[in-house]
């Protein structure tokens, strides 16, 4: 089930969080890991600031860097496990 | 034999992989000692040819100083050639704990442990002193041996926006929890030559309880008035809590690396840091040389002044001759290109005259950020410096990129 404003609150904190001043600006399938924008390391603040919204937790072998590589695909994710918590 | 056919086949497809994009590294054989002047085999099989080295980590022209070489040659023979044991086992002479010494007083930290290299340092460091209820806080642009190191302590991991205290500030209140906090970064980062603002830093870290831990690779021995550090330009001399260094890059150039500040962090390095427990560490003829270079730098300044003026006078050429540098005041100078071929082929046109300089680029920096990084010596004289900017100048006229801005290159060449 579709989040409302969902893709836009993970679209602007990757911006605020990740993107140089002078960066392109994101869409919702630019590439962020496999393009080089958010190193897997980097990642974890990503997946703190999505549980601690949705009081959710996603367990390290969900947290894949292909899970987090587009801003649908994370809204996927957390979709799913927000459906899951009922 | 379990490497058969196939399992090869993989391997080269592999190897193909990374030709095929272009990020193949080969080897240039160089056939004299390591200088401003130096001669080349390259490619591999060509006859040797006398370029100049604009691309060492030699800022204080001390890899071949012949005072350096002879304490070598004294060490070698007073103390022998290798020590076949890690350092707690029999490994541990008297001129290791001379060296740690001496690190100490030149950084002012409380005490030094010497490592095999630095990226044994910062690979061990982490793990060595934090638990999995500690978090780490990194610049975004660390050398990769930090990250090596981070990822091997399961401390929780966080970055910050490179040189962003902002955004390191919001980090350290996010992470307020934690029982210790660390921040980290480079000293001077290598791929950009720009500095970390310590003085912030340090105060950030004094008012959330952080520790704070700076790889000074790029700065040990000549940045600051006195060549102590960045720790020293930025007025933070002992308040830094842990520094790892190299003796590879400005201190004589061969090798080893060490953890230098507070001396519980330092001791339970030496009681826990897996590098330093099970690899053999700096062979004496190497503490010997240095020694020396401690020394030299403990008597005068005048190698960091020569080299600052280099610098200076490098920057001004290349400025005025219209490249677009990354702005900055240490002695690596960046030329930025942004695209990755241009990157290639002017510095194999550089080579054509005489000029040794690498291109770097994707993954090495970030996408579209090329360039070609000069690295300025003490060893370089005027004459040398003159010689790089006329190939400079005729190479950046060839691809017609002089006085250009970074969009006009982008539209160009590409991103
Ligand atoms: C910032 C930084 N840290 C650590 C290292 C590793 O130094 P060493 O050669 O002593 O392992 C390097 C060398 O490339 C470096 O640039």
């Amino acid at each position: 089930m579709p989040i409302e404003g969902l893709k836009d609150i993970v679209l602007n904190y990757v911006t605020k969080e990740y993107l140089e001043d002078d960066s392109e600006p994101l869409t919702y399938d630019t590439p962020l890991i496999s393009g080089g924008i958010v190193d897997s390391f980097s990642m974890v603040s990503l997946k703190r600031f999505l549980e601690n919204k949705y009081a959710i937790s996603i367990p390290d072998e969900d947290a894949t860097p292909e899970a987090f590589d587009s801003v649908n695909k994370v809204a996927d994710l957390v979709e799913r496990f927000v459906a899951k918590k009922g | 034999m379990a490497f058969s056919g196939k399992v090869r086949a993989a391997y080269q497809a592999q190897l193909k992989g990374i030709e095929d994009a272009g990020l193949f590294k080969r080897e240039r054989f160089i056939h004299s000692p390591q200088a401003a002047d130096i001669e080349v085999e390259f490619p591999a099989g060509s006859s040797l040819k006398k370029v100049i080295n604009m691309c060492a980590n030699n800022y204080l022209g001390l890899s071949s100083h012949p005072d350096v070489v002879a304490a070598a040659h004294e060490g070698l023979d007073t103390r022998g050639y290798g020590m076949s044991s890690v350092r707690f086992i029999c490994g541990t002479q008297d001129i290791h704990r001379e060296l740690e010494s001496r690190v100490t007083a030149f950084l002012g930290t409380e005490d030094t442990l010497l490592f095999p290299s630095c990226m044994d340092a910062n690979a061990g460091v982490f793990e060595a002193i934090l638990s999995k209820d500690d978090v780490m806080i990194s610049d975004r642009l660390v050398h990769a041996s930090l990250i090596d190191g981070i990822r091997l302590c399961p401390a929780m991991h966080d970055t910050y926006k490179h040189s962003d205290m902002g955004h390191l500030e919001e980090k350290l209140q996010l992470h307020s929890a934690k029982r210790l906090k660390v921040a980290i970064t480079d000293g001077v980062f290598s791929m950009d030559g720009d500095t970390a603002k310590l003085d912030a830093m340090a105060a950030l870290c004094e008012k959330y309880d952080a520790m704070l831990l700076v790889d000074e690779s790029h700065a040990s021995g000549f940045i600051g008035k006195t060549g102590r550090g960045t720790h020293e330009k930025c007025g933070v001399v002992g308040k830094i809590d842990i520094i790892t260094t190299t003796f590879g890059k400005a201190l004589g150039g061969a090798s080893g690396g060490c953890v230098s500040g507070r001396r519980e962090l330092v001791e339970l390095c030496r009681q826990r840091a897996r590098p330093y427990l099970f690899s053999n560490t700096i062979a004496p003829v190497v503490v010997s040389g240095v020694l020396k270079v401690m020394e030299i730098l403990s008597a005068s300044t005048e190698r960091r002044d020569k080299l600052e003026k280099n610098a200076a006078y490098w920057r001004k050429g290349l400025t005025e001759a219209g490249f677009v540098l990354k702005e900055g005041d240490t002695p690596i100078v960046p030329v930025m290109l942004f695209n990755a071929k241009l990157a290639q082929d002017f510095s194999l046109a550089l080579y054509e005259e005489g000029i040794y300089a690498m291109g770097f680029f994707f993954p090495v920096v970030p996408q579209s950020q090329a360039r070609i990084r000069t690295q300025i010596s003490a060893g370089h004289e005027i004459h040398h410096l003159d010689r790089a900017l006329e190939a400079f100048k005729k190479v950046g006229k060839k691809f017609d990129i002089l006085g250009r801005t970074k969009q006009e290159i982008i539209a160009k060449y590409g991103m």
